[in-house]
């Protein structure tokens, strides 16, 4: 015999408006957390993993895990840009970039509340090896000039940041020539000016780190192995990318856990929901599955009835939920980088991956929570269903 | 009499359908419980900021926190009236073993644990770490977490001060409350100057902060006005602020997490909400027919209503009372597990209360349409209704 034709399922579902609706409202619930959380950890990824380029490297102290923390000296820096491995530009001259990186203190625009902001003072090239970032508004700024460009979330969040703006830091004035579109990495939460510039007004005798591009992407191990060698310097070569996939290690695992935690307790309460609900259709059924089985279907037709409806619900659910968590891709959320203590701005991201994932998550805690009801269901009885209608 | 009469039906109810009423307790005690754990997070968030004293004053450089200040400036503070001590710390975020091992170290003046009462230390430990310069103080959490006794060699791998540091545990402090952080490193100042200086001779002599007592909280605006004041146009200008402000300063840096972590645990209220709904729903809808033969034997309307409401708070409030008992071992193992990045974490009274009137909430809101829908259906209809 075959199985029992789909619309039997669906009409059953809304046969029971509310109690469906409300099975698959929490479930809803559920499968936007677990949206919500994936999507987060995309933004994050984006924001931090694109900020760099794989024929980039960063070049830091040894043992300190960020920019910030990092001191690299005029004469290492030098070298580090005389590399044979690091691409020439135009005229010849190495395609390095010695930056100075410090944090001040921010407020924003709304609430006046404080935050740490990293501003990073670059070289003539600086922005020639971050082909990501591109000009929004205004201009660059001027090199041996007062003036800096803000990142796009940082010129939105605080005062003084803004295009034309003036802010005040290291005992000068700076006025904001320019704003940045860094496409969603990491620079959209910088503040950049002339390196030259930055190093008096913080009074710092030392680079914080270098940027090279790299010739050949493969010359990068052979000139890693040199500089670490060196016994005149103690500095560490990164790939650009994979120093800002440290950077956010801390971040990331922390939403991972806590998200992961989060959906597996709630995944919970949301199964039991849809148990209930399966296990009372079963009961209120009863002479119902009786009949079903005296025409003729089988027990495993049975269950695969109540199945189908228990995933209906949960696809409800996913679907409703991912609807509800796509609204999150236009919100942005800026907090503190452990590591780097520094603002960080970063948005939810929906990906087709995350749609799939999604999805499959609610129909499993659909399977799940309507398998024992179905079984039961599919155990039945003939004639003691039949006789309890 | 009307009330036990609800009651004891409403009990019998509820052990009706045993399994369902098993499971919605479950989603109840799950439920209830994340909430807690969820509270109990945000509180340990804001642990910092509200162990912080109104009387201790922080100084630090105008700029940022990473920028430090010349060491001439105790001089200055010190001048300032309405001052009682002015102690120096640096922060030395140095790793231990491995980047994961996070716990917080300071160099600290040895005048700093007098400005800090909620520190209880040996009299005679605290003697030996005056007279060891490579000595430091370890909290008791902390040196339960990793091992460390009197005595023991730690070494530290420094990040802003490169190198290895080796220091030797000489005292291990309890915090007088509850509350206090016990998770912090202390070593000496004096030591991390003199090293500095042999090492790398231009960043001696700089301080991270200084941490000053007021003797007035009232007077503590003009102290902190005065202090800034004097160090206007300097190099290094310099910001007062309450350790309070200075440490909410912080989480207001995570803000964003902090609300998240709030309010995703009201949806998890919200998720059980709807499965006890749902429970209740479909309990009084297969029970149509007895609700309205009970009406038809002349119970009022509000018996029936009062017994499909007292039989949804009962099932919540056991499911509720279930998982605030189990927040206390769960919280215990969850702050075990995370080791020292909760300082302190412990469930606060208030959140139980909460944990409890969430419960209260569920079970009345679950039961107000079903139980309206109960008491308003007609007695015919009632009784002919086929479930």
């Amino acid at each position: 015999m075959r199985a029992i034709p789909l619309s039997y399922s669906l009409r059953n579902l809304s046969a029971r408006r509310m109690t469906t609706a409300l099975t698959a409202g929490g479930m809803a619930l559920v499968v936007f957390v677990f949206a919500a959380v994936l999507m987060l950890d995309a933004g994050l990824h984006q924001a931090m993993v694109d900020t760099g380029a794989d024929d980039n490297a960063v070049i830091i102290r040894r043992g300190s895990e960020t920019e910030m923390q990092s001191g690299v000296d005029r004469a290492a820096a030098a070298v580090v840009a005389s590399q044979p491995e690091v691409a020439l530009g135009p005229g010849g001259l190495p395609l390095a970039s010695k930056e100075t990186v410090v944090l001040i203190a921010l407020f924003t625009r709304d609430e006046g509340k404080p935050s740490n902001v990293m501003v990073r003072g670059i070289g003539p090239y600086g922005a020639e090896l971050r082909p990501q970032v591109r000009l929004a508004k205004g201009r660059m700024f001027r090199s041996g000039s007062n003036e800096v460009v803000a990142g796009a979330s940082i010129a939105k969040k605080f005062r003084g940041a803004g295009l034309g703006e003036t802010l005040r830091f290291g005992g000068r004035e700076w006025v904001v020539s320019g704003v940045l579109d860094a496409g969603g990495s990491g620079f959209d939460s910088e503040i950049w000016g002339d390196a030259d510039q930055l190093l008096p007004a913080f009074r710092r005798p030392v680079y914080s780190s270098v940027l090279v591009r790299l010739a050949q992407p493969e010359g990068f191990a052979a000139m890693k192995e040199r500089l670490e060698r060196d016994p005149r310097f103690t500095i560490e070569a990164k790939r650009e990318r994979q120093y800002y996939t440290d950077q956010s290690a801390g971040l990331a695992k922390f939403i991972n856990i806590l998200g992961l935690t989060l959906t597996v307790i709630f995944s919970i309460g949301a199964v039991i929901g849809a148990m209930i609900t399966m296990y009372a259709a079963v009961a209120s059924r009863t002479g119902e599955i009786g009949t079903l089985r005296a025409l003729g279907f089988r027990r495993r037709a049975v269950m695969g009835a109540f199945l189908v409806e228990s995933l209906l619900i949960a696809l409800v659910a996913g679907v409703v939920g991912l609807v509800l968590a796509s609204g999150l891709q236009w919100m942005t959320v800026s907090t503190m980088n452990f590591q780097s203590f520094a603002e960080l701005a970063f948005s939810f991201r929906l990906t087709p991956g995350i749609v799939v994932e999604v999805l499959l998550f609610a129909l499993a805690m659909g399977f799940v929570g309507g398998f024992l009801p179905a079984a039961r269901a599919a155990r039945m009885d003939i004639v003691a269903a039949l006789r309890s209608a | 009499m009307i009330l036990g009469a609800v009651l004891r039906h409403a009990l019998r109810n509820a052990t009706r359908h045993r399994l369902r009423s098993g499971l919605t307790v479950l989603g109840m005690v799950v439920a209830i419980l994340a909430y807690g754990l969820l509270q109990t997070v945000v509180g340990a968030w804001y642990a910092n900021a509200n162990n912080a004293s109104d009387t201790r004053l922080i100084t630090r450089n105008s700029i940022s926190l990473v920028f430090p200040m010349p060491l001439n400036y105790r001089q200055k503070i010190r001048a300032v009236e309405g001052l009682n001590q002015v102690s120096l710390a640096n922060w030395f975020g140095a790793i231990y073993k491995e980047p994961k091992n996070f716990f917080a170290q300071f160099a600290v003046s040895d005048d700093y644990f007098a400005i800090y009462p909620e520190f209880i230390i040996d009299e005679d430990q605290m003697r030996d770490y005056r007279r060891d310069r490579r000595g430091c103080i370890v909290g008791r959490k902390l040196a339960n977490t990793y091992g460390f006794k009197i005595g023991d060699a730690v070494t530290l791998k420094g990040t802003i001060f490169p190198g290895d540091w080796t220091f030797v545990v000489r005292a291990i402090y309890d915090g007088r409350k509850e509350s206090t952080d016990e998770t912090q490193f202390f070593f000496h100042w004096d030591f991390l100057n003199e090293t500095v200086k042999q090492r790398y001779a231009r960043r001696a002599d700089q301080v991270g902060v200084f941490v000053s007592s007021v003797r007035d909280p009232d007077d503590m605006a003009r102290v902190a006005l005065e202090i800034d004041g004097q160090f206007r146009n300097s190099a290094a200008e310099t910001l007062s602020e309450t350790e309070k402000a200075f440490q909410l300063g912080f989480v207001a840096m995570t803000g964003a997490i902090v609300t998240a972590v709030e309010l995703v645990s009201y949806v998890v209220i919200f998720i059980i909400m709807a499965v006890m709904a749902n429970t209740m729903a479909m309990t009084a809808r297969e029970r149509t027919a007895e609700y309205a033969t009970l009406k038809a034997l002349g119970f009022s309307p509000s018996f029936v209503a009062g017994l499909v409401l007292a039989e949804s708070l009962t099932i919540a409030l056991i499911g509720g009372a279930i998982g605030i008992a189990l927040t206390y071992p769960v919280a215990q193992g969850f702050a075990q597990a995370v080791g020292t990045l909760f300082p302190v974490f412990r469930v606060a009274p208030h959140t139980v209360l909460l944990q409890l009137a969430c419960a209260l909430l569920v079970g009345l809101l679950a039961a107000w349409l079903p139980a309206r829908r109960a008491a308003r259906v007609p007695i015919v209809e009632g009784l002919r209704s086929v479930v």
